[in-house]
């Protein structure tokens, strides 16, 4: 192990671990992981995201427009505190199995109502403008969420698009859950 | 109402509208309060008026500069990049980096967990022991992230985010019975905070729709 290179701890299923893989691939940031079979979580992702933008500024994930950065803020926050620690693994096992299922799509369903209705207002090509921020960093993992718990999409056509678009990119690839050192063979790209 | 003035909606408990009330009063702005009950006429912030507002239905939400803001630290770091003293967040990037990983764990690890509306989904008899089982999980780890942190403060001796989160967090852990003992660097903080006068003015017991049984 390289003395001096970050170690991301990491699990390839944490949509809180694949947000900032995605952050240290924009970034080009070399780094090692040390992948966790989980999970004692993960709502402290978006801390690790702000100190990489401030010590390693480009390329940006943050606009420069304090009431754009607001937006993305808001944006993220909705989805890291409102929707993904209602239906994190700890929550879900609390829940009980046979509730689990329903609690997870009504959890995300909920959020992801309020989610569509605030990107009327502040979504280009990605969820603010047409640059990608930490808001697209958080939304694309809680849409795999969304899918791994069969919540039906066709509400969201706005996170839908920006979630397909993001999904090209490579940073967005190489740092997918399918394709991490701790993923299953069965769950393998 | 004076054209301008920042407009923040508030309920006397919630814990975010709270953090938010501390950081105006400590940034000293001046705002106008439009409360919303969210237990009356079956929860106002589900009026059609507050989720045009705010989608999420929830409070806090501040109308500033031409924008709304939700989510409580999104608006505590909008006011601080535009309104930026005092500070509440350090100038280092490692402290600021530990204010808001503690701010995260409170804002996203404990508080969502143990809301109104995630307490009615668990139904009424199974509501105080999800709470405290929630709010303990959360304190043993905070208090153990305070060790290598804290000052007379969350992170070292000057009042930040982290204070913001710190307290009424506290505060739900009282509402909800939560013993304290195991946690006395959690305990400390939150003392020494509350006879800060922002924290004070700000108060659950001080708003203008504390209900009289309530008020300080």
């Amino acid at each position: 192990m390289q003395a001096g290179k970050p170690i991301l701890y990491s699990y390839f299923r944490s949509s809180c671990s694949w947000r900032v893989r995605i952050a240290l691939a924009l970034k080009n940031i070399d780094y090692e992981m040390i992948t966790i079979n989980l999970i004692k979580d993960g709502g402290q992702q978006l801390a690790i995201i702000e100190y990489l933008e401030e010590t390693r500024p480009t390329p940006r994930l943050l606009p420069q427009d304090p009431k754009k950065r607001a937006h993305v803020r808001m944006i993220s926050d909705l989805i890291a505190s409102g929707i993904q620690p209602l239906q994190n693994l700890s929550v879900l096992n609390q829940v009980g199995q046979e509730n689990q299922l329903t609690w997870a799509q009504q959890v995300i369903a909920s959020g992801f109502n309020a989610l569509e209705q605030v990107l009327q207002s502040t979504a280009g090509k990605c969820c603010v403008g047409d640059e990608v921020s930490m808001a697209d960093l958080c939304l694309v993992p809680q849409v795999a969420n969304a899918d791994r718990y069969k919540v039906d999409l066709s509400p969201y056509p706005t996170i839908s698009r920006i979630n397909k678009s993001l999904l090209a990119l490579e940073a967005f690839q190489v740092s997918h859950p399918s394709r991490q050192p701790d993923t299953p063979p069965e769950l393998r790209a």
